[in-house]
């Protein structure tokens, strides 16, 4: 037994986001996506619950199974209460609670392929995608309204909209979550792995000053990755490549941030910290997209980040080169768009790569000044401080306003 | 904006085979367009072995030759608000250094009901 304050402080919010989207999941498949509210309903009442008696007589030896157990009775006791309702109260009135098994079973796969269903559930392709990553951080990952805003840097208010917009086209979708159909697979698989990739970067480049929050969302598009990668139908190439570049990506997580939470640049980064079993995974991945002929834009970006875990390669700007040149080929996006530019300066020299950012025009972003900045440092210190500047007053980020700012100090003393 | 297509010529060349360094020049190129956001199909490369010149009377001969012996190799189409903006993307293309050239062609939108 685990007495004590911790649990309240750790171990609760920890298993409260993993499980209450887990029984989430299997509820909401038993009772179908019109009534998600009674399966919150239930899960929510379950963590009460739990909150209640493990704080008199402390956690239980496998919390899990606890909370399953509690859900499953809950949820036999609501169908009963229907159930009287339907047939001694509301009598002749129409129908419509759901009509289905009293048992739950929270088996394994069970779990498994609720999740997966729920996954494609939220996946709307009609929902703007950050609303799609609000439902997605609330229903698949547990996340809190605060929590959720914290990681957007929005008010609560506007989080409750986006969500409460993206909940009714839930319901109203008639998504049939009971089985997940092949055909549904191959029509929603390109909006889920998206959802996962936004998820994602929401939390790698996030706004969020909170680092915790930021790993976390690392971690939950991971671990749903990791679900469609169990699952043989949708265990496809482009999976295993979006999975392989989030590893790559994550394994520079520690690295990336010092412990002031400032950014370090992936120059200056302490290599020993980049985490090398995350690597491995990563390299397994890459290895599993490969094995057919398909090039998506996750092989692409994967690609790039295998090439970023390799620090001392000859050529690896050329290659680096060679598939942001495909990678905008596919999909054109500012960011792709200063990336390559910056490829380009590793390969043909600072002054080609200002030439080559230079026709960009996007000189209302913050981070084709900060590039251009960079760019001119070594040859031109007057304009590399403008340009600094002019990023210093575009920038959103606090975390990137300081590391400009302090870039920018280090050339006024050098400028002299 | 409007949509330009550039189309590539090269002298008979038939056999020609771009090395590696050829290659990489072309794809900065059509990456650096890419890049500018303003392309706006990346178009093909077209064949110039498996090519057929149909004449009047069903003459057909081999190769995609004009009396001129050069032959389109290839085109893609930009997205530029004039033609010598599109001029400027061409000029930058390694294909002159191989006796080629570039034809830059406005695209004309057909109007419905003409």
């Amino acid at each position: 037994m685990n007495q004590g304050n911790s649990f309240r402080t750790e171990l609760l919010p920890h298993l409260f986001r993993q499980e209450y989207a887990r029984m989430t999941a299997v509820l909401c498949r038993h009772f179908g996506l019109k009534h998600i509210e009674v399966a919150e309903d239930i899960a929510s009442e379950t963590f009460l619950k739990a909150s209640e008696l493990w704080a008199v007589n402390g956690v239980p030896e496998n919390p899990s199974a606890w909370l399953y157990t509690v859900a499953k009775n809950k949820t036999r006791d609501y169908l009963k209460r229907v159930n009287i309702f339907e047939t001694q109260v509301r009598g002749e009135f129409e129908r419509d609670t759901p009509q289905i098994e009293p048992e739950t079973d929270f088996t394994p796969q069970t779990i498994a392929d609720s999740q997966l269903a729920m996954i494609f559930a939220v996946s709307n392709p009609d929902n703007p995608g950050e609303s799609q990553i609000c439902l997605a951080l609330q229903i698949l990952c547990g996340f809190s309204i605060e929590e959720i805003a914290d990681a957007f840097l929005a008010r609560k208010e506007a989080i409750k909209k986006r969500l409460f917009r993206a909940r009714a086209s839930l319901r109203k979708n008639e998504f049939q979550i009971s089985q997940l159909q092949e055909t549904v697979v191959k029509s929603r698989l390109d909006t889920v792995l998206r959802t996962l990739y936004l998820l994602f970067n929401e939390g790698y480049s996030s706004r969020s000053n909170n680092h915790l929050i930021r790993k976390d969302l690392c971690a939950e598009a991971m671990r749903l990755a990791l679900v469609l990668i169990e699952n043989p139908l949708t265990n496809t190439t482009r999976t295993n490549a979006l999975l392989a570049l989030l590893c790559f990506q994550s394994s520079r997580f520690e690295a990336r941030l010092d412990a002031a939470g400032e950014i370090v640049l992936y120059e200056e980064q302490d290599k020993s910290l980049w985490d090398q079993e995350l690597i491995d995974k990563g390299n397994y991945y890459l290895v599993n997209a490969c094995s057919g002929n398909e090039i998506s834009k996750y092989h692409l970006e994967a690609g790039i980040a295998y090439w970023h875990t390799t620090p001392a390669e000859v050529d690896k700007w050329l290659h680096v080169l060679s598939l942001y040149n495909q990678l905008i080929l596919i999909e054109y996006s500012p960011v792709t768009a200063l990336n390559r530019a910056f490829a380009f300066a590793k390969v043909h020299g600072n002054e080609q790569g200002i030439k080559e950012a230079e026709k960009l025009n996007l000189n209302e972003n913050n981070y084709y000044h900060s590039l251009i900045g960079y760019l001119y440092v070594a040859i031109n210190i007057d304009k590399a401080i403008i340009h600094y500047r002019k990023a210093i007053e575009l920038t959103k980020s606090p975390a990137e306003r300081k590391t400009l700012t302090r870039e920018l100090e280090r050339l006024i003393l050098r400028q002299g | 904006m409007k949509e330009f297509v550039l189309i590539f010529r090269l002298n008979n060349h038939s056999d020609f085979k771009p090395s590696p360094e050829q290659m990489q020049e072309r794809m900065n190129w059509l990456g650096s367009i890419a890049a500018q956001n303003k392309l706006a199909d990346q178009g093909n490369t077209l064949s110039s072995v498996n090519a057929r010149t149909v004449y009047p009377d069903n003459v057909v001969t081999d190769g995609p030759y004009t009396e001129i012996k050069e032959f389109v190799s290839g085109y893609i189409i930009v997205n530029t608000e004039t033609i010598e903006e599109a001029v400027e993307l061409a000029k930058a293309n390694p294909i002159f250094k191989i006796g080629g050239n570039i034809e830059v062609r406005e695209v004309m939108v057909r109007r419905s009901g003409l």
